[in-house]
């Protein structure tokens, strides 16, 4: 993803997802400059799949992404670090109980 | 608390000794950002620029199918160089600005592109050599300590090595072929065995910005290392294919397991990296050629856009 502050003459930079077979996730694949969505299209499936690397393809203008950032990681994702008890393997079973998860 | 530069370089290069990625916007020193745009924007560059001289030879491809696989490698390139600089883009380049600095001749490109391609055995050599040397330089690359051209690398690699083995192929079959395919080989492969071996750079005793890049693990080999490596897998399949080394000095060193070569004329490489190689200029002037003639092209796409937006 892009983090130019510089004026820039180019086009839009968006930023490409895709999907590598149907049922998996779409990933980030990486990012490209194309005048309008169609464009953009195009250009990742010609970028980002010559060899049927993707499906499906997303992709999303870079400047309407919106992420976490590096400085705040510890204190953004607090929250999470005191709760064990979100696990199963919190709990114990009495002895002799035969429990499959 | 406010860290102060030093603390954080210091954060940063425990951070990479731990073998953790730098992402775009995690704080990095602002040299490791500018070594990473100068070696990052170059190699884009010689993608870009590696597409003319094999495009020199797709008209004349001597089959339909090699035509296809020419055409398809030479897109290669050109995605190659997309990826590349979308991902320098991240540390707050322009692509503009790299693209012009490149045709204005402030930005390098690699010197093996100054070479000319001079018979269709060249297409093989290149295949072959230049893209066997960019391998070993790209799969090291991979490894690197930033996130963007690490990825980057990873997904090249994989096509590098139809490029690879493309051009080993072609010129396994010519030297079955007849004497003057034979000759034509070996003479493809007497032109560029040096220049192939120039694309690791100078020497580690002669390679200024070696050591700070291997600090920060954008390096992870020195250059004679990767040179070595390269020669070890490459010699090995010449005699196979009944190919001879341009380099009388060569031989096999049984006790350290590795080939030993000649001297390598860096005052040629000099001279070639100055901008006084064979085709310098006409790259130079090929590439800002197509960028003035494709602005049409980019300016339909743009009304295209533009007119579509309302």
């Amino acid at each position: 993803m892009s983090e130019s502050n510089i004026p820039t003459n180019q086009w839009k930079l968006w930023e490409v997802f895709t999907q590598k077979k149907s049922g998996l996730p779409h990933e980030h694949a990486g990012s490209l400059r194309a005048p309008d969505a169609e464009m953009a299209l195009l250009n990742a499936r010609d970028v980002y799949s010559r060899r049927n690397e993707a499906v499906s393809i997303w992709v999303v203008p870079s400047e309407c992404m919106v992420s976490s950032t590096p400085e705040d990681v510890g204190s953004f994702f607090d929250p999470a670090n005191d709760k064990l008890y979100r696990h199963p393997n919190f709990y114990k079973t009495p002895d002799g109980v035969k429990w499959t998860s | 608390m406010i860290a102060t530069d030093t603390e954080r370089e210091l954060e940063f290069q425990a951070k990479i000794d731990r073998g953790e990625v730098i992402e775009p916007k995690d704080w990095m020193p602002e040299r490791y950002r500018k070594q990473l745009i100068r070696m990052m924007s170059q190699h884009a560059h010689s993608e870009v620029v590696g597409m003319l001289p094999e495009g020199n030879w797709i008209t004349r491809a001597p089959s339909l199918a090699r035509k296809a696989i020419l055409l398809a490698k030479v897109q290669d390139e050109g995605g190659h160089g997309l990826y590349i600089y979308s991902a320098a883009e991240t540390l707050g380049i322009d692509r503009g600005e790299m693209i012009d600095q490149l045709h204005t001749g402030k930005a390098k490109y690699s010197s093996i592109f100054n070479y000319p391609t001079l018979n269709w055995a060249d297409i093989g050599a290149i295949g072959w050599l230049v893209d066997g040397a960019a391998i070993v330089n790209q799969t090291a690359l991979a490894k690197c300590s930033y996130g963007p051209y690490s990825r980057a690398m990873i997904r090249i690699c994989k096509e590098e090595n139809f490029h690879h083995k493309q051009g080993y192929q072609m010129l396994a079959y010519m030297m079955r072929g007849t004497k003057e395919q034979q000759e034509m080989a070996q003479d493809a492969m007497n032109r560029f065995w040096w220049p192939a071996l120039m694309m690791f750079g100078p020497s580690d005793t002669d390679s200024p910005n070696s050591a700070e890049l291997m600090r920060w693990k954008v390096k992870l080999h020195s250059n004679d290392d990767l040179r070595q490596r390269f020669i070890d897998r490459t010699v090995p399949q010449a005699e196979a294919i009944g190919l001879k080394i341009p380099d009388p000095k060569m031989k096999f060193n049984e006790t350290t397991r590795h080939y030993e070569h000649g001297e390598i004329d860096w005052q040629e490489f000099k001279n070639v990296v100055s901008g006084n190689g064979p085709c310098n200029r006409e790259r130079l002037r090929a590439r800002v050629k197509a960028d003035t003639d494709g602005k049409w092209v980019r300016d339909a796409a743009e009304a295209y856009a533009k007119k579509h937006m309302n």
